[in-house]
């Protein structure tokens, strides 16, 4: 122990000296959390905690179970990292100290997260058993479960998000719903169903800073919207029959639809099975445009900004990224960022992005304006990216 | 009657004793399998779970399998279930390939 003291002081004295490196953070700890971020190693169990000023890795954290599929959410103070593994596992990460705070293993198997309007309350929404549980924000204590239970039938729950005037949206993968629950009394969630959405919802996303909440449907050609500002009026098909009665092609990785592309007034959603982008507009809900991409679009999300779209793509094609401009709508770049895109992160005022390329070990980063390439950082199978900035976004 | 009989038998065991060794011997190669097992991982892990414990698509644990036929298996990932989002896998992979990935489910794969 003593023998390994003076080895563990340069130790922290090389941190600090490297941590010179980046602006205004001559200490480690005496720094914001606005340009942190965290590259899930999905078959580490690891995180990275990098920043994006720089496009350095600080450091890592692991112990993190089964992080395939995992997403993040950010407390509201950018502090902490709350990762949501599949196995169940949610942990919450202190970006600042790079450690692992707490961590629950809350179900089998779970999907995604979200954190609260005031972010007290992290939801968790699973597979097995299906359902939402929801967590107190800084102890992780369960406050309140709801089991996606319909008839009897247990449900898998797709499609987490928050929604304004604190609630929670999601989808009944299982029995075809829409669930809106209000939390606003912590430990007696109030749950409105809306039946009868359509077939097999595979995720969903909001629009509009809250003002619509929209299911994908696996089973079915169209999407599910429901007006949260008129929510008596019921969910609504839109897209009806978008494939044209043509046969869908086998779907190798499921669209994911948190952070769809919303600009310009125009939604930009993955077709199930197609090789298309397909374009809608936000007021009339009509379809305004397809465009023809080079596989079946897993991931496509705007530039914070709206001129652009970044989109990739599903096994086999996922070795391809494509830049859609908005302006024109069309595909005015498409190149290879490495093997396996999983997923594409913008820094928050987009004049990066980060892509995780996961069977070349690396996140590479890009100039949007150029679309040259800046940087590669090590990284061992990454999958999501998560920058801070997501803290204060709503549907996150 | 009887005949039929004898003669189904005799055909059922030369097919057995044929069909036996042809598929051990088409067993894929070492480097083949390692390309399976990252397969498994990752791109049935994106609906089964990485660990196969489960995901949009069922667990593929031993367990859970074990009151599927082999056939059953094979089946379902070289064609795929329609009307589920489980996709068919025959362009990638062939009936060995499939047989050695559910050889390997049952065996427990490791995470
Ligand atoms: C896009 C999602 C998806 C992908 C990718 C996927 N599966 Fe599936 N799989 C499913 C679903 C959903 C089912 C359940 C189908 C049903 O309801 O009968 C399933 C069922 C199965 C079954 C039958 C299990 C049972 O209990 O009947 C096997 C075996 C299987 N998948 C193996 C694989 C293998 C091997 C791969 C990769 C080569 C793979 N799957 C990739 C979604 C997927």
């Amino acid at each position: 122990m003593t023998a390994c003291q003076p080895f563990v002081r340069i130790l922290i004295l090389l941190a600090i000296l490297t941590s010179v490196a980046w602006p205004g953070a001559a200490d480690p700890l005496l720094r914001g959390t606005g340009d942190l971020g965290v590259i899930i190693e999905r078959a580490s169990g690891r995180i990275q905690i990098v920043e994006t000023s720089q496009a350095t890795k600080l450091t890592e954290v692991t112990g993190l179970g089964d992080l395939s599929h995992a997403s993040v959410a950010f407390s509201r103070d950018g502090r902490f990292a709350y990762v949501f593994g599949r196995d169940g596992g949610l942990s919450k990460i202190d970006l600042l100290a790079g450690r692992l705070e707490r961590r629950v293993v809350q179900a089998g198997n779970a999907i995604g997260g979200a954190i609260s309007q005031d972010g007290r309350l992290i939801a968790v929404s699973n597979y097995e058993p299906g359902g939402v549980k929801v967590f107190d924000a800084i102890s992780l204590e369960l406050i309140a479960d709801i089991p996606a239970m319909t008839d009897g039938v247990p449900s898998k729950v797709v499609g987490l998000v928050d929604i304004p005037d604190q609630g929670f949206a999601f989808a009944l993968y299982d029995a075809g719903e829409i669930w809106l629950a209000d939390v606003s009394d912590r430990s007696q969630p109030r749950v409105r169903r809306f039946a009868g959405i359509g077939r097999q919802p595979y995720d969903g996303f909001i629009v509009e800073q809250g003002r619509y909440y929209i299911a994908g449907l696996f089973g079915e050609d169209g999407l599910a919207l429901l007006d949260l500002w008129r929510p008596d009026g019921g969910v609504k098909r839109i897209l009806d029959g978008y494939g044209r009665g043509e046969e869908p092609l086998p779907v190798y990785k499921m669209p994911h639809l948190e952070g769809v592309a919303v600009a310009a007034g125009l939604v930009f959603l993955p077709a199930v099975g197609r090789h298309e982008v397909l374009v809608v507009d936000s007021r009339s809900w009509q379809e305004v445009g397809r465009i023809a991409t080079a596989g079946q679009p897993v991931f496509a999300i705007a530039r914070p900004d709206g001129r652009q779209v970044w989109v990739n793509f599903a096994h086999p094609d996922n070795a391809t990224v494509q830049v859609i401009d908005v302006a024109s709508l069309a595909v005015v770049h498409s190149f290879s960022p490495g093997k396996a895109v999983m997923h594409l992160e913008f820094t928050p005022k987009g004049e990066e992005v980060w892509i995780s390329a996961r069977d070349d070990d690396r996140v590479r980063v890009y100039a949007t304006r150029t679309l040259r390439l800046l940087k590669e950082l090590a990284a061992e199978k990454p999958s999501g990216i998560f920058f801070a900035a997501r803290a204060h976004r709503i549907g996150y | 009657m009887w005949r039929a009989a004898i003669v189904q038998v005799i055909t059922a065991g030369i097919l057995a004793a044929l069909s036996e060794p042809a598929v051990a011997a088409s067993e894929p190669s070492g480097a083949r399998q390692a390309q399976l097992l990252e397969l498994l991982k990752h791109d049935c892990g994106s609906c089964h779970g990485l660990t196969m414990r489960g995901g949009l698509g069922p667990p593929l644990l031993p367990q859970a399998l074990a009151t599927i036929d082999d056939a059953v298996l094979i089946e379902t990932i070289l064609d795929g279930r329609p009307g589920t989002p489980m996709p068919p896998w025959r362009f990638q992979l062939d009936p060995a390939d499939a047989a050695w990935l559910v050889k390997s489910l049952r065996a427990g794969v490791s995470p």
